[in-house]
């Protein structure tokens, strides 16, 4: 620690630090633009200047860049010295003369922070009498709107794509004052984090496309904290609703998990929210397949005699929230409940389970993957099954220039410096999986075969590290060299999940881990299902598997079905569930979107989707997280949970009457074990800030509350009260960001408009909220304990080809995920189904890239797609795209050319 | 004593003065061209709605009256608002919206005369608030002098502006 004074005040500071760092982790104003937390210092803007004086008896001073700046001991500066807050104005004022005349115009507007900067600075009149610099802008895809000439040339957007997520197609160009920030030509923003300039920019070059089109200010916009669906990492996010429609996703800062950046499935892909498609009535499908609205009496008069007397099968959902469940398994008993997720899949996130429960290595959250000294990644490919890992691997990455630069005494901050020093130099990253993955360039070395061949290496690996451990296949270099790298490392990680669906990579990635722990490091362990809620849901006490359920459906054993947030036909083969829907048993679907097995129930609910309810999400690292209602929904949509309360008093039952979503939390710790931690998740419904008052979902500019309603009724209606949670429908009460983290519904202070008033809710900048990171741990909460963690034993197979092709799953960052795949923005990026081929099997199937090729256990035809990578005999085939269930057959299939698929050209030529 | 008798003169004299009562509304007051009375969106020179939907009058607006919707006309790239709603039962006529309004689109006129029987008849959609002028100021045009291009003002067009730079020249 290191003691500092600020014009005179006294405050403790890190050594270490920068000195704007210092001044923002104690909450004091300075205006900056091209530092940012995560990204260091660049020291390019001049705008963070204080006077730095040499002692106590210095009254001159000398003018010094608070962001380029290290703290010093006893250290003096001042930030009101006239010199340096004129200076600071005049660098705003010499930024502004080319700036356009667009707030008005420009969705940064209210939440800009160069507009923050030019008013905390003073600046107000324009002096400067010259033209104005313009620019062209490029054509940046349906995610990112470009506008050049607001450009303050801080270099934040490219030191962001380029150097912390690794994009190659933005890029600085041009010379004096001609740089130009953007692609070399028009054309979509490669890089899977590209959304995340909008919030990086400090003003507005780059903003939302799909926000745009539907614009509302910040001030505008009613929001709650929630937690993204897209995936199993549990990203904290701020959805966003005005007028009834979910209007953006913007990131909540998290210390642990997502810090200050989204992947874009998660930032794009909640606009499903909105989308005609969903269901908004309770209505019956007669056999002829058209759907009647029958209000909700009706709907729960039919369902109560479905349920009365009756016997009850239930299937729940990993996208539905742990409540909704365990609502589920209350109302139908644990021997008629299953938890929806497909088979498979429920066995390797049980191994998952497993694995850690047996302890011995550390579930890492994302500011845990960033501090690794070697990666090794097992089968899995993270930037598409759950893209948030990849770039905190990258950040894992550069900890060997980190190391580097604190060898030669360069301050972790001093991003510029680091970076010359280090040359590229990069921490071991060892890359297996099934293809060839976008993040290969961060890789020491890739390896790509079969789940099943992977596994074994790893196997291999863990049998190097530790000759106790089963061995794998014969080692060849890839084998040595992950051995060596890791065997040095004192902090390494193993990364694997469900992604490639072959539990031989879990287990060898658990052997790497245990064989590493014997050795003596502190390894870490992350696995990663697919799901928001899929941990969650493996948690819950099922007795029937998906396969049971349907079977005992199909037998004619049950007579009603009931299916939660779940299209069934994504789970499993559609000849099985077809024969289970058609068995005669009552059908009852709750779901937010119209979907395939919707389409079969004979009674059909409407659920909320997650943006519309409360409820709690398990992630990757067994992270128990609550997500807040947004908005009410309109008409008759309610929360999955709410329907099972209701359908259990139509059947005439007295269990199931929870009072509130507190007392089925509750109710859920209570009746599951693994769950008892969940209600430590968030504050109960009573909670209330220092001053007795809620927390307001509305910021206190929150405009047109007596007009927006008024063409309909122009007598306001009174803002609902909210029951259950702490936060009101409305703009009164206090967001202080004293509060618990997990009940912080947008940032905001006074001064600070932009998302970069998010250091006035931290401990210190980039550490965690004041109130604490938000979430409960039910799992790995004791610490790594290597004390049983025996080994496993027996490797799978290796692959050998035979007759066909044998399909492997790989998954589309845009596509593959059934809700962000319906966010309009997200499915115009989602690929066609696809399979990749070997060269000679393409050639031997007389297929070539472009082709079409279909098979019995596909619905639809894919298109072929060819890669040397594939291991003969083998294709990798993308699924969770229409008409490619996620589980593929097991065994091989017979692949044929369709000749009637069209080619993407002659699509593009028939227009 | 004395202040009662002056009172009473001051009474008296008052017999022969001139009547300030106004006979309203046969004979109608008149309005300074800046009173603040009924609001109206007006357009710009072209005859094109000068509201871009900033939102800046519904955020000053006191009694949080106004509420709109931005959207994008798609032929030419303009800002304008989807609906703009006024809730005049709510309106206090303080004029802060016209003095937000960066584009002079809203506007306070002299017509002060604003009952109605039914509440409901005090909200005016976009269309009771548009007129087909430009108000108070005939000459300002908004997109004149924002950067941001519309379909026939490109980059560089608009008031004060260099034409579009090359990037790619290597010129000192």
């Amino acid at each position: 620690m290191a003691t500092i004074f600020v014009d005179g005040e006294r405050y403790e500071a890190k050594a270490g630090q920068n000195v704007l760092e210092a001044v923002l982790s104690q909450h004091l104003d300075l205006p900056y633009f091209c530092w940012h937390p995560a990204m260091g210092s660049v020291g390019a803007c001049r705008q963070c200047a204080i006077v730095e004086y040499a002692d106590e008896n210095d009254e001159r001073g000398r003018l010094a860049m608070a962001c380029i700046t290290s703290v010093r001991d006893g250290m003096r500066i001042s930030i009101e010295a006239p010199y340096a807050a004129e200076f600071r104005t005049s660098v705003i004022e010499w930024l502004m003369e080319n700036h356009p005349h667009d707030c008005p115009v420009c969705e940064e507007g209210g939440e800009c922070h160069l507009q923050d900067m030019t008013v905390m600075t003073g600046h107000s009149q324009r002096r400067y009498r010259g033209t104005k610099r313009t620019w062209r802008n490029q054509d940046l895809g349906p995610f990112i709107g470009h506008e050049m000439n607001r450009c303050i040339t801080c270099y934040r957007c490219v030191r962001f794509y380029r150097d912390y997520a690794g994009g190659t197609d933005l890029d600085a160009m041009g010379s004096r004052g001609r740089m130009y920030f953007g692609r070399v030509g028009d054309g979509k923003l490669e890089n899977e984090f590209s959304g995340n300039l909008v919030e990086v920019c400090p003003t507005g070059v780059f903003t939302d496309r799909p926000f745009s089109s539907q614009y509302t200010r910040k001030w505008d916009l009613q929001s709650a904290p929630s937690v993204c669906p897209g995936c199993a990492v549990g990203c904290n996010i701020f959805p966003s609703e005005r007028y009834g429609d979910l209007k953006r996703v913007h990131n909540r800062y998290h210390g642990e998990i997502n810090g200050y950046f989204l992947c874009d499935r998660g930032r794009f892909g909640s606009h499903f929210v909105n989308d005609p498609a969903r269901i908004r009535n309770a209505g019956t499908r007669a056999r002829d397949d058209v759907f009647e609205a029958r209000g909700v009496d009706a709907a729960m008069d039919a369902l109560g005699k479905m349920l009365r007397d009756r016997k009850v099968i239930g299937i729940g959902s990993p996208r539905a929230s742990v409540e909704s469940n365990f609502a589920l398994k209350s109302l139908v008993g644990r021997d008629s409940f299953c938890n929806g997720l497909a088979d498979g899949e429920a066995d390797l996130i049980a191994l998952a389970l497993d694995v850690h429960g047996r302890g011995g290595a550390r579930i890492p959250t994302l500011s845990d993957v960033e501090t690794a000294d070697a990666v090794l990644v097992l089968g899995e490919d993270v930037l598409n099954t759950a893209p948030r890992v990849a770039l905190s691997m990258r950040q894992a990455a550069r900890g060997r220039a980190l190391e580097m630069g604190s060898e030669a005494a360069i301050p972790g901050w001093q991003d510029a410096g680091i970076r010359g020093h280090a040359q590229g130099r990069l921490s071991p990253v060892f890359l297996a999986t099934t293809l060839p993955t976008r993040i290969d360039d961060i890789a020491t070395a890739t390896f790509h075969a079969t789940p099943a061949d992977i596994a074994r290496t790893g196997y291999a690996v863990a049998h190097r590290l530790d000759g106790d451990f089963a061995e794998g296949d014969a080692a060849d270099e890839f084998v040595e060299r992950v051995a060596a790298a890791l065997g040095e490392a004192k902090r390494p990680l193993v990364v694997t999940g469900t992604g490639s669906a072959e539990p031989g990579v879990i287990e060898a990635a658990a052997n790497i881990a245990w064989a590493l722990r014997a050795r003596g490091a502190d390894p870490a362990l992350l696995i990663a299902p697919h799901e928001a809620n899929s941990v969650g849901a493996a948690m819950l006490d099922a007795g029937l598997s998906l396969d049971g359920a349907l079977e005992a459906v199909r037998s004619g054993e049950a007579d009603t079905l009931v299916v939660m947030e779940n299209d069934l036909y994504r789970r499993a083969e559609s000849a099985r569930v077809d024969a289970a829907l058609a068995a005669g048993a009552e059908v009852v679907v709750m779901d937010s979107m119209e979907n395939a097995t919707a389409q079969a129930a004979n009674l059909v609910l409407p659920a909320a989707a997650y943006a519309e309810c409360n409820g709690t999400f398990v992630n990757y690292e067994g992270r128990a997280q609550r997500f807040y209602q947004v908005f009410e929904p309109g008409g008759e949509i309610a929360p999955s949970w709410v329907w099972i309360q209701r359908a259990a008093q139509a059947a005439g039952r007295s269990d199931c009457a929870w009072s509130g979503i507190d007392d089925l939390v509750r109710a859920c710790a209570d009746g599951e074990p693994a769950l008892a931690a969940i209600p430590e998740a968030a504050p109960a419904a009573d909670y209330r800030s220092e001053a007795d008052t809620r927390i307001p979902r509305q910021p206190h500019r929150y405009s047109g509350r007596t007009a927006m309603r008024a063409d309909v009724n122009v007598h306001e209606p009174k803002p609902t009260v909210d029951d259950e949670t702490p936060f009101s429908y409305s703009m009164e009460g206090q967001n202080t960001g004293r509060q618990p983290g997990s009940t912080v519904p947008y940032v905001w202070s006074p001064g600070w408009n932009s998302n970069q008033s998010v250091f006035k809710f931290q401990q210190e900048v980039g550490g965690s909220l004041s109130g604490g990171d938000p979430g409960a741990r039910l799992i790995g909460t004791d610490g790594p304990n290597g004390a049983d963690s025996a080994c496993f034993r027996n490797p799978p197979a290796a692959f050998a080809g035979g007759d066909g092709v044998r399909l492997f799953p790989v998954h589309a960052i845009f596509g593959s995920d059934e809700l962000s795949a319906r966010s309009w923005p997200v499915a115009s990026c989602s690929p066609p189904p696809y399979v990749v081929l070997h060269p000679e099997d393409a050639r031997e199937l007389g297929v070539e890239a472009g082709d079409g090729v279909r098979c019995d256990a596909l619905s639809a035809s894919a298109e072929v797609r060819i890669d040397a990578a594939v291991t003969r005999g083998a294709a990798a085939c993308v699924v969770g795209l229409p008409g490619l269930p996620e589980p593929l057959p097991s065994e091989a299939v017979a692949l044929s050319r369709d000749p009637d698929f069209p080619r993407e050209a002659e699509i593009i030529a028939k227009g | 004593m004395w202040s009662q008798l002056r009172t009473l003169w001051t009474v008296f004299q008052h017999t022969f003065m001139r009547n300030e009562t106004v006979q309203y509304p046969d004979e109608m007051p008149y309005a300074a061209p800046r009173y603040r009375g009924r609001i109206i969106l007006t357009r710009d020179p072209d005859g094109e709605e000068r509201c871009v939907a900033c939102n800046l009058c519904a955020v000053a607006c006191p009694v949080d009256c106004i509420a709109l919707q931005k959207t994008e006309r798609e032929e030419d790239g303009r800002w304008y608002p989807e609906f703009f709603r006024i809730n005049f039962s709510r309106c206090i006529m303080c004029g802060m919206c016209e003095e937000a309004c960066p584009t002079y689109a809203i506007q306070l006129t002299p017509d002060f005369e604003l009952c109605e029987y039914n509440r409901d008849s005090m909200v005016y959609e976009k269309e009771h608030l548009l007129i087909n002028g430009p108000g108070k100021y005939p000459d300002y045009s908004f997109w004149g002098v924002a950067g941001k291009t519309i379909e026939g003002k490109d980059k560089g067009e608009a008031r004060n502006e260099a034409p579009p730079t090359d990037f790619r020249s290597l010129m000192p």
